[in-house]
């Protein structure tokens, strides 16, 4: 799956997540640019995307994402 | 939609997508939460400190989630030879929670317990130690066991049931603990919200009371109609264990009380003869409550199951391996619980069990065996087809009743009648024990029992009143509930009589009846009109003792029996 595809369907997650339908996420987004992006936002978006590309993340994975790029990295790496 | 339920959650981890998950499972199954999380390991201050947002908030439940990760660092900063008494002295710790939140308020308490966990020190040995974390914890839900099933109010929520069910992996990940503290996942939350949830309807009065089976492919393997009675599946060979496990199951819930009906397409006869003639079925008609065979639509026939019957769709679970009967009763009968079967035989039972469809917050020896009851309800009516008028049958019938005021004995059936009644429920007001058994000493209220026998069976405890003094003239019925089960025979009349008797007895003036609707008591709207009240304006009714003429009935009282 290449880097596109892949923050396609994160980008179907966050707008799962968010509950918003017109979402869309850049690489360059963090948890500030979305408002209700908080801790507990963050650990159901990981669960669910661990969910949607069949991975786990550790624990080095969770505390590197600092923006969207970073997950991404992390996704394509395990996949 | 039931009103909301005010739930307090106190747990020692982070139990914020917990308490998301249990509102929404709630709300999905028609179950308004109001829930209050309280701040994480907030316990002590929260349950000990009368003036903490806890008691503030007056719940209608209190949830307790204490989790294992938290045990093991309490067990590690246990001194080693004080680990044998660890369990004793956590247990310890969670019955004064229990019995500080009962001093405030007389409410149910679902207490979580463990998620078992070997922390792989002593491996299979732990099991031949005492003070090892396994034996400890295990211990400890034993106690928790053994206590709740002295209290009353105590409700276990089996964690360590879904654990075993689902595994460790499933429910827990282990970065999630130690990122931000909370020990279960985002996957297995639903299904922990479910047996929370489940126990919360179990309270409200919802329970499932009867299965409904449908017969070829669903109780037995192959068509008895096309394959004779020799060529279905059933017994030790082949495909037929799956469908004797099943069958022993299903007897196992009608030795509970469960009820058993069958719902088939197919000759009667030919339907009934495994029942009899079968030597490997489990099942046989004595086990069947009511039995329908027929080419109608199933939806119609669970219909005339449930007139038969007198219990609410929204207690039965209709079983069959056919989805498009399924999907019929779905339609037509949203109601009833309709479980889609895995299409391999093998796979039934363990999904069955894996929906707890059978919850409950009580359980007494009247629950067992309802079956009897019910088949002689059949013989009841159809008895009656052969007298000219009902009035003569009811005389032939040689009813007794009895009117006692509560006792001990009768405590924990009264109980569960007001947690189960829904039909013939004036008011719906659900009790447990405890308040029983308080109502049953203050001299401010009147309480009455009845029991009922006729020539045929004995009904035991059907009625319940609970009479509370207004003033020093006026009784108020706080409670009048009864079994549908005899319902039309007289007895109303006779509670009633008893009623005003009890009333007149003690120099009351007059009694005051109150009716409030809910979605299932419509049958006894006009009750106290019917039973010579008068309209007194939002749905209360009043009599005078002095004035009223007793009921017709043919129930004879029992005084000494």
């Amino acid at each position: 799956m290449d880097r596109e595809q892949v923050l396609h369907r994160v980008n179907a997650v966050f707008r799962d997540i968010f509950d918003d339908d017109t979402l869309a996420i850049t690489e360059e987004n963090s948890a500030a640019d979305i408002p209700d992006w908080d801790s507990l936002t963050h650990i159901a978006l990981l669960a669910e995307i661990e969910e949607c590309f069949g991975i786990r993340f550790s624990m080095k994975d969770v505390l590197g994402m600092q923006k969207v790029g970073n997950l991404l990295d992390i996704i394509v790496h395990h996949t | 939609m039931l009103p909301p339920y005010r739930i307090a959650l106190l747990g020692d981890s982070a139990t914020q997508h917990l308490a998301t998950a249990l509102t929404g499972h709630a709300y999905d199954r028609g179950l308004g939460l109001s829930l209050f999380d309280a701040d994480y390991d907030q316990l002590d201050t929260q349950i000990m400190d009368d003036s903490s947002e806890l008691y503030a908030f007056g719940a209608d439940a209190v949830a307790i989630f204490l989790c294992v990760e938290k045990l093991y660092a309490a067990y590690c900063a246990t001194a080693q030879t004080d680990r044998s008494q660890f369990a004793d002295n956590i247990y310890m710790k969670i019955t004064s929670y229990w019995q500080t939140l009962l001093r405030h308020a007389e409410l149910p308490i679902l207490q979580f317990n463990f998620a078992e966990a070997d922390d792989g020190v002593f491996g299979n040995y732990a099991n031949k130690l005492e003070f090892s974390f396994l034996y400890q914890v295990r211990k400890l839900n034993y106690l928790l066991m053994q206590d709740s099933a002295a209290s009353k109010n105590v409700h276990i929520v089996d964690l360590n049931a879904v654990q075993q069910r689902y595994g460790r992996k499933t429910l827990t990940d282990e970065k999630l603990y130690y990122l931000a503290k909370m020990p279960l996942t985002m996957q297995i939350l639903p299904t922990v919200a479910k047996q929370v949830v489940d126990i919360l309807l179990a309270l409200r009065g919802r329970s499932a009371k009867c299965v409904i089976l449908d017969l070829d492919n669903t109780i037995w393997g192959g068509v008895v109609g096309d394959d004779g009675l020799s060529g279905i599946q059933i017994g030790e060979l082949g495909m037929g264990h799956a469908f004797s496990a099943l069958q022993a199951w299903l007897l196992e819930l009608r030795r509970r009380g469960i009820l058993l009906a069958v719902c088939s397409k197919n000759e009667e006869t030919s339907a009934k003869e495994p029942f009899i003639s079968h030597p490997e079925m489990l099942l046989r008609l004595s086990d069947i409550a009511v039995f329908v065979a027929n080419w109608e639509n199933k939806a119609d026939n669970i219909r005339l199951i449930q007139q038969t019957l007198q219990i609410g769709f929204d207690s039965m679970v209709f079983l069959d391996d056919n989805p498009f009967e399924r999907d019929l009763v779905k339609s037509l009968l949203p109601e009833v619980c309709v479980p889609d079967l895995p299409a391999d035989p093998a796979q039934v039972l363990n999904y069955l069990q894996s929906l707890n469809l059978f919850e409950t917050v009580s359980y007494s020896d009247a629950d067992r065996d309802r079956t009897e009851q019910y088949q002689t309800e059949s013989l009841r009516q159809a008895q009656m087809r052969q007298y000219a008028s009902y009035d003569t049958y009811l005389i032939s019938l040689e009813m007794c009743a009895t009117a006692k005021p509560f006792d001990a004995f009768h405590i924990p059936r009264i109980a569960q009648l007001t947690q189960r009644s829904n039909q013939f429920n004036l008011r719906t007001v659900r009790y447990t024990e405890a308040e029983i058994a308080a109502m049953a000493e203050n001299p401010r209220y009147i309480t009455l029992y009845f029991t009922l026998q006729d020539k045929l069976s004995d009904y035991g405890l059907i009625g319940v009143v609970i009479l509370e003094e207004q003033n020093a003239g006026t009784l108020f019925v706080n409670t009048w509930l009864m079994s549908c089960r005899v319902l039309k025979r007289g007895m109303e009349e006779f509670i009633i009589n008893k009623v005003m008797e009890t009333a007149s007895r003690l120099h009351y003036r007059q009694v005051i009846g109150e009716y409030l609707p809910t979605a299932k008591n419509a049958m006894v709207a006009n009750i106290y009109e019917n039973m010579g009240f008068t309209a007194a304006g939002e749905g209360r009714y009043a009599a005078q003792t002095q004035t009223f003429t007793p009921r017709p009935t043919r129930i004879k009282e029992e005084t000494n029996g």
